[in-house]
């Protein structure tokens, strides 16, 4: 099967769409008719007729600054730009007219007298407006020549060797592109871009007239210095070659193009992958993407140079004890090698003694097929994803209290919101395009709560701060989402109308009598969360009475001891004020990686097949046995720290990982290895030696996102096409590589393409069963349900009801988590991720993204370094009870006396070697955000990171097939 | 498995169904266990159950002495 692309419309239409009545007008003659507010530029562009321009393009709002764009309306004096003149019914416009084309060229020749004409060379030849635009008002001559004394800013040197004054260097500081202020025309189209789009305000005109110039931060900045978060969105603005890709003036322009989707964050931004032949040019952020709508991230558009590292193993490898060093063997040889090891473990250790992990970095294709392996040919229900550890306790919480996990909303929602509500969640680092999409509202005027131990950057940035900040103590979620509770019930601020008509009304009584008990108001809660009960109590009353209130958080809820508690009373406060089934509210879980959601939907847990439905539910597993042809074990399988303790235990032997460091992102690595060595057959499928391949026995190279086909399902429940820009490199897509191994152990499967996998999760999964690849195609993207009753998928959900009916409210006691400081241990570490890097790093730290963290860090508050005699970037010891490491500090009053804060992005300072095996009460989700610690001075890295890192080299060993 | 985990892990789960209005908690430990651990899990918290001071919370003792869906375990 071939992949068709729809050929969508890509042209740049000037200036915003509108919404607004109609209103129609004659452009050159012809009527078209547009929602009025729309500007005559798209108007007329819309009608088919293109009016010349160079300041405006449809991503940004009209700004008037160049006069290119020039028209002729009847009745009217003079000339209007047509960018910043909006529509009027009955109006008459002329686009083309002698006065018009001598106004026009005057202009061009302007611009081109200030610049170098060596198209030829440009990086941009070939995909630079000027030169379109250039040619579109028939420039023939300039008649201003940039003589000695005529200043041009252009040149280094003016013709008699004097150094030009108005001459600026190139910037290349950023690793991914390059600004060459000599062939700035200075639209401002960049400046914009930084603020309107992506809400960072980096850039700045400096200068006036003649000698404006677009800078980068302060004087003396450079664009990595500045506060600059290399989104790209400047460089793609810019019409001409002054801020241009670096891999584009090494490559050439592309020619062709694919659509597809990153394969970072929960975002899931549309990219064009722009390539010539098979050689990836540029991502290109599609403006026709439903979740980025043309923005991005770093990672996304710049970080995928890891496709082509030379880390990357492309054969398979096996050997018999991970002491020895690896052999490259033929796919069928460790294919077979792999298959009879499974079955002879199954044989000896019974059928449960195997599993598997899915991962959320594959497709769901990918992830269907990786626990149907286990259902259908292990014969169990051993199969878990990494979204245990990250949102298992949504899917427990969201399920109990509406019914189903699925988040809300789609991420335009945030369009309508007039408070939101941000708990645990760290949108500018974790969540880029759609930190932007929220930024853009705020300095709309929505308001902003931000509950977080840590002040993350939303509370305090350009154009932005929080309403209010709790700074929670660790672990007191519960509490303090209670007491908000405690607030809007006692001061008679809940939406009755809506909880009657909604939900169950005697378990709302239950919860209204338990929030509204004294012990759980502000003041009293105030000692145990550190949270100043005044600010807690304006924070409920925000929330509650300021509109369209949305929450949206992610996993400084959910990985906690009481993650599902807090899931739970997240859900409690939207229904208590009606903030839920429409447009501008909800609840929101900000999933972490691209297919979370995805790889939960697809059966990935060990208690549910695919579309959340109990394993133990007899109808269910019939529609699955007639599928497979097989019977299907009705017991709940292992979940991943489950299958730890068991391989401890001896009792569970063999594991398929696919696409997943166990390892290095799972917490308490030192029973995570042990475990790992209990087992005696490990097989990875990943792009790298991982550090979890360091106990494997079989690996099976992977497939990037660039060399395969399926979807990813985003944090909105979005279905993005991920689509074959390139072959893989290692011989097979990942799908193929798990049917393969499920026929080696006699699975009889035969799909040819990942569209045949999805018609079956279609066919047996009702909140799919309108999903095909056409639909996609056709759709762009569809959010489901997508069934009969929503063909074409649903951006809200419970908009008439909840799924499971009534709305229910459950009664969430605070219960501290075991993980307290004492003496030995006074400190709160709290964990996280920043903006440049991508979880474990495997794949960000394979790219030039290292320049803006090539460490992590520990945060620790200034008070708490000085009584501990640590100074900024000393190496220290962070140490719990389940290991110590060493890293270097950084001291900040982001974090609170107390608290201190790193992130885990590289395995040398392994930040899960200190925190513990706690985990969430209802689904295991490990307590990652919680950790009591020590911080004390050191040398540098401890014995047990010299041992770790030796371990890896020595079992990273690889003995060539011909050697 | 380990014992002392196993115990942990029943006994959050009991903590929290304690605090839910209804008062049938030891059912509701028993149907979260049966819905969400594997059979031997299942059956290693019944062979603790037995057992005298094994830290096993009261409610979480009487949820795994109804079977929780298992054959059940004697002495
Ligand atoms: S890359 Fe992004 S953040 Fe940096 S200057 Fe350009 S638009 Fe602003
Ligand atoms: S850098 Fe590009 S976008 Fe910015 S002002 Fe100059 S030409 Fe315009
Ligand atoms: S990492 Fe996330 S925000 Fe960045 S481009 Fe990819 S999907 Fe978009
Ligand atoms: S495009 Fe209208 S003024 Fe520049």
């Amino acid at each position: 099967m071939k992949d068709i692309i729809i050929p969508w419309d890509d042209r740049d239409l000037g200036t915003p769409p509108r919404t607004g009545a109609p209103v129609t007008l004659t452009v050159d003659g012809f009527d078209v008719t547009v929602p009025e507010g729309t500007s005559v530029m798209r108007a007329a562009a819309l009608a088919g007729i293109e009016v010349p321009k160079l300041c405006a393009t449809d991503s940004l709002e009209a700004f008037g600054s160049c006069r290119l764009c020039v028209v002729e309306i009847e009745g009217r004096r003079g000339t209007p730009a047509s960018c910043t003149t909006p529509v009027a019914p009955g109006m008459i416009v002329r686009t083309q007219s002698d006065r018009i084309r001598h106004l026009r060229r005057g202009v061009m020749e302007l611009y081109i007298s200030d610049h170098p004409l060596d198209c030829l060379t440009c990086a941009a030849n070939g995909d630079c407006e000027l030169q379109d635009m250039a040619g579109a008002v028939g420039l023939r001559d300039v008649r201003y020549d940039a003589a000695p004394q005529v200043a041009n800013h252009f040149a280094p040197r003016d013709s008699s060797g004097e150094a030009n004054p108005r001459w600026l260097p190139k910037d290349e500081s950023n690793p991914y592109f390059t600004f060459d202020p000599a062939k700035c025309i200075v639209c401002s189209r960049c400046v914009r871009a930084c603020e309107e789009v992506q809400g960072t305000f980096a850039l700045t005109i400096a200068g006036r007239g003649f000698d404006s110039v677009v800078a980068a931060g302060e004087a003396g900045d450079n664009f990595l210095t500045s506060d600059c978060v290399s989104c790209g969105a400047c460089v793609q603005a810019c019409p001409t070659a002054t801020l241009q890709e670096n891999s584009v003036i090494e490559l050439g322009v592309p020619q062709r193009s694919v659509i597809t989707t990153c394969a970072y964050c929960g975002v899931g931004c549309n990219f064009k992958a722009e390539l010539n032949g098979d050689q990836l040019v540029r991502m290109v952020p599609w403006k026709h993407g439903k979740a980025n709508h043309g923005h991005s991230c770093v990672k996304g558009r710049f970080a995928y140079g890891y496709a082509q590292h030379q880390d990357r193993i492309l054969s398979p490898m096996i050997r018999d004890s991970i002491d020895e060093p690896w052999r490259e063997v033929g796919w069928d040889e460790a294919l077979t090698f792999a298959a009879r090891r499974l079955r002879g473990l199954q044989e000896t250790h019974g059928r449960g003694s195997i599993g598997v992990i899915t991962s959320s970095r594959c497709t769901n294709e990918e992830a269907y097929l990786v626990q149907k392996l286990a259902r259908a040919v292990f014969g169990n229900n051993n199969t878990d994803t990494c979204a245990r550890v990250c949102h298992s306790p949504t899917g427990y919480g969201l399920g109990q209290a509406f019914g189903t996990s699925a988040g809300t909303q789609d991420f335009d929602s945030v369009d309508h919101a007039d408070v939101v509500m941000v708990i645990g969640a760290n949108p500018t680092d974790a969540h880029p395009v759609f930190a932007s999409r929220m930024k853009k509202r705020l300095r709309e005027g929505a308001k902003l709560i931000v509950i977080d131990p840590r002040r993350i950057d939303l509370v305090k940035s350009p154009h932005v701060a929080a309403a209010q900040h709790l700074p929670l103590r660790p672990g007191t979620n519960v509490a303090v989402v209670t007491a908000m509770a405690h607030v809007i019930v006692t001061e008679g601020l809940a939406n009755e109308a809506f909880i009657r008509e909604r939900c169950d009304w005697d378990e709302f009584q239950h919860y209204a009598e338990f929030a509204a008990d004294p012990r759980h108001s502000p003041e009293a809660t105030a000692a145990l969360t550190g949270v100043d009960p005044e600010a807690l109590r304006a924070a409920a009353r925000l929330y509650a009475t300021g509109g369209n209130a949305a929450i949206y958080y992610g996993l400084g809820v959910t990985e906690h001891s009481q993650g599902s508690t807090t899931v739970m009373g997240i859900a409690n406060l939207a229904m208590l004020t009606g903030n839920i089934g429409r447009e501008g509210v909800g609840v929101n879980p900000l999933r972490g990686q691209n297919n979370v959601q995805g790889s939960c939907d697809m059966g990935s847990f060990p208690h549910e097949l695919p579309g959340y439905r109990h394993v133990g539910l007899p109808e269910v597993r019939a529609v699955f046995e007639a599928a497979w042809g097989v019977q299907i074990d009705p017991e709940p399988g292992l979940r991943i720290p489950n299958m730890f303790d068991a391989a401890l235990a001896g009792n569970f032997k063999g594991l398929y990982c696919q696409g997943e460091d166990i390892l290095q992102s799972d917490p308490d690595t030192t029973h995570v290895a042990a475990a790992l060595a209990a087992m005696d057959c490990v097989i990875v499928h990943d792009l790298f030696l991982n550090e979890t391949a360091n106990y494997a026995h079989v690996f099976l190279p992977g497939s990037t996102f660039l060399e395969k086909d399926g979807t990813f399902t985003n944090a909105e429940r979005r279905i993005n096409r991920v689509r074959k820009v390139m072959a893989p490199r290692n011989g097979f897509e990942d799908w193929e590589v798990t049917q393969m191994l499920a026929n080696e152990m006699g699975a009889g499967w035969s799909y040819t393409h990942p569209a045949q996998i999805m018609d079956e999760i279609a066919a047996t999964t009702p909140t799919f069963a309108g999903v095909d690849y056409d639909l996609i195609d056709r759709l762009g993207s569809v959010q489901w349900p997508c069934n009969e009753a929503n063909p074409a998928g649903t951006p809200t959900m419970h908009v008439d009801g909840f799924v499971r009916g009534k709305g229910r409210f459950i009664v969430t006691e605070y219960i501290p988590t075991e993980e307290r400081t004492g003496p030995r241990f006074p400190l709160l570490l709290t964990t996280g991720r920043i903006l440049s890097q991508y979880n474990v790093g495997a794949q960000t730290r394979r790219t030039a993204n290292t320049v803006w963290h090539d460490a992590d860090l520990l945060e620790i508050h200034p008070h708490d370094a000085e009584t501990r005699g640590i100074n900024e970037g000393d190496w220290v010891k962070l140490a719990s009870r389940a290991g110590a490491t060493s890293l270097r500090a950084t001291l900040t009053d982001r974090v609170s006396p107390g608290v201190v804060y790193t992130t885990f992005h590289h395995p040398d300072t392994q930040a899960n070697v200190i925190t513990t095996e706690l985990s969430d009460w209802a689904t295991n989700c490990p307590e990652y955000k919680v950790t009591a610690v020590q911080v004390s001075q050191s040398n540098g890295p401890t014995e047990w990171q010299q041992d770790y890192a030796a371990r890896g080299e020595r079992s990273r060993r690889i003995v060539t097939a011909a050697e | 498995m380990s014992d002392e985990n196993l115990i942990r892990m029943a006994n959050q789960i009991a903590a929290f169904f304690r605090t839910q209005p209804g008062g049938d908690a030891s059912a509701k430990v028993a149907e979260h266990l049966r819905n969400f651990w594997a059979p031997g899990m299942r059956r290693q918290l019944q062979e603790i159950a037995l057992k005298d001071g094994s830290g096993l919370d009261a409610i979480a003792v009487e949820a795994a002495s109804g079977g929780l869906g298992l054959p059940r375990v004697t002495v």
